[in-house]
């Protein structure tokens, strides 16, 4: 029989293990330590199979007894599921025997890996009473919140640095969220929404729901092993902004294992960042378990926290799984996402750059072996962050609707490969 | 004019539900011992063993972290506002 909360068993603090009620809660009272939701192991063992898993919709919530809801899920029940994709193409001009993209670019519904985490904290949200939600953002969870919220006929609060990419701003506008523009960067939205949480009684999904949100980024992990046929990848390399997403992909790879629905194989995670926000990278190339925060100037405005939250676990789980980390220039981020879109026909956004671009990195540099395998997560969509290679990519060269001036251009070219 | 602090939600059972509280310390160490004078206890929330803010634990002086400035030897003039903030996840 299932109990009220589901497969869940409370909260408990990262840091000391104290546990608290399954509430709408993030801070442990006494060292404000991160609360991470425990579950009852045992229970979820004996009903979560591979065959249960395989007989349920292609979408997330086919791990559901993994998330961190009491009952059946009730926003998103479509999201997740994206293709874990053979980069063959990607593999050579890398220089690795295998490479796999997992490709949240075309999450549903708002084309990024947040749709993740906010149909977790919007479904927990609505079982704890909720009807208003809200987040700080870097512009994807703000278009995963507006979205999902405008669904299940909640209201929405955003909170955005007000410099964000025009593509992210509508995207959220659209679907008749509030949306603030905050004039500072994302670290000062992250605290001001911390005060404000406090303050106004909402679901703040990166706030106060925050143990819950976090859990649904295992998802992308569980879906990783599935698609693999049930194994754990070699190499898995991970955009890093605050960290959380990484540690969400060791916890699902550990999980799996634990559960019996992967065998236990060595695996590595890997975590990439900006140069121009790589507090989490720089600290681990330093051998410090611990980073310095940093005020963050990157193109990649997704990956720009400064002060990352789960930076200390971050780094813990690389040095765990024996993993690396690097951080890669704006001009290696457009490169990367260049050679994504040219050899799989993928357009990812920024963070996408940075994380192909670090997995370059890591295969050129030896810390991923050439003869191995590695799955690249690709979070985000190209079309949201166009201001970011405007202007990279040449133009269309144009030419009256004349078959003569079309013969030209070909001549033309013909002459400039032969030269 | 004094200083004052913002007590987050987390640590507000610990002054009686006050949400600003004034101080007079000079600095961002001796408003955190003035706390500890008044509301017994406190202190051990925001700092470690080695009298270290807690890594979990944000301090910010008019908007800037304090790790950006002189972290618990930053200094305070009348008028500042300091915030403490637990660290929030990514977006």
């Amino acid at each position: 029989m299932e109990k009220h909360d589901g497969f869940m068993r409370a909260l408990k603090c990262r840091e000391c293990g104290r546990e608290y009620p399954l509430t709408a809660t993030h801070v442990c009272e006494f060292d404000f330590g991160p609360l991470e939701v425990a579950y009852d192991y045992e229970r979820i063992k004996r009903v979560l199979t591979r065959a249960a898993i395989q007989s349920r919709p292609k979408s997330m919530w086919r791990y559901r007894e993994l998330l961190p809801v009491a009952h059946e899920p009730t926003v998103g029940l479509q999201v997740g599921f994206t293709p874990l994709i053979r980069a063959d193409r990607l593999a050579k001009k890398l220089g690795i025997r295998e490479a796999w993209i997992k490709n949240d670019a075309v999450n549903f519904p708002t084309l990024s890996f947040k749709d993740r985490v906010v149909s977790v904290a919007l479904s927990r949200a609505r079982e704890l009473g909720f009807d208003t939600v809200a987040c700080a953002s870097t512009g994807n969870l703000a278009n995963a919140v507006a979205a999902n919220a405008a669904a299940a006929g909640l209201k929405a609060y955003v909170f955005i640095p007000a410099d964000l990419e025009q593509g992210k701003i509508l995207n959220s506008l659209i679907y008749g969220a509030h949306v603030i523009g905050i004039k500072g960067h994302y670290d000062e939205v992250n605290r001001l929404c911390a005060e404000i949480a406090g303050k106004f009684g909402w679901a703040f999904v990166n706030v106060n729901m925050r143990p819950y949100y976090a859990e649904g980024s295992k998802s992308f992990a569980f879906e990783v092993v599935e698609q693999l046929g049930w194994r754990v990848p070699q190499h898995t390399v991970v955009p890093m902004a605050s960290g959380s997403l990484l540690t969400k992909i060791h916890k699902g790879y550990q999980e799996c294992i634990k559960l019996g629905l992967a065998p236990e194989t060595p695996y590595r995670v890997h975590g990439a960042q900006a140069t121009g926000c790589s507090p989490i990278s720089t600290a681990h190339k330093a051998g410090l378990d611990f980073f310095k925060p940093v005020k963050p100037d990157t193109i990649a405005k997704s990956l720009a926290i400064g002060t990352p939250a789960d930076g200390f676990y971050a780094l813990r789980a690389i040095k765990e799984t024996g993993g690396a980390a690097d951080d890669v220039t704006d001009d290696e981020i457009r490169d990367a996402m260049r050679l994504l879109a040219e050899t799989e026909g993928i357009f990812t956004e920024t963070a996408g750059g940075v994380t192909v671009g670090v997995t370059r990195k890591l295969i050129a540099s030896g810390k991923i072996a050439p003869q191995d395998s590695v799955v690249i997560c690709i979070t985000g969509n190209g079309l949201k962050t166009l201001d970011a290679v405007n202007g990279y990519l040449g133009k269309p060269r144009e030419i009256r609707p004349s078959l003569r001036e079309f013969e030209a251009l070909m001549a033309q070219e013909e002459k400039a490969l032969k030269s | 004019m004094a200083k004052t602090v913002r007590i987050p939600t987390p640590l507000r059972k610990l002054t009686n539900n006050q949400e600003l509280v004034e101080v007079n310390g000079s600095t961002v160490g001796e408003a955190l011992a003035e706390l500890q004078q008044r509301f017994p206890g406190i202190q051990e929330r925001l700092l470690d063993e080695k009298g270290e803010v807690r890594r979990f634990v944000n301090v910010y002086v008019n908007e800037e972290d304090i790790r950006f400035l002189q972290n618990q030897q930053t200094p305070l003039k009348d008028g500042d506002e300091i915030s403490i903030i637990p660290a929030i996840a990514g977006g």
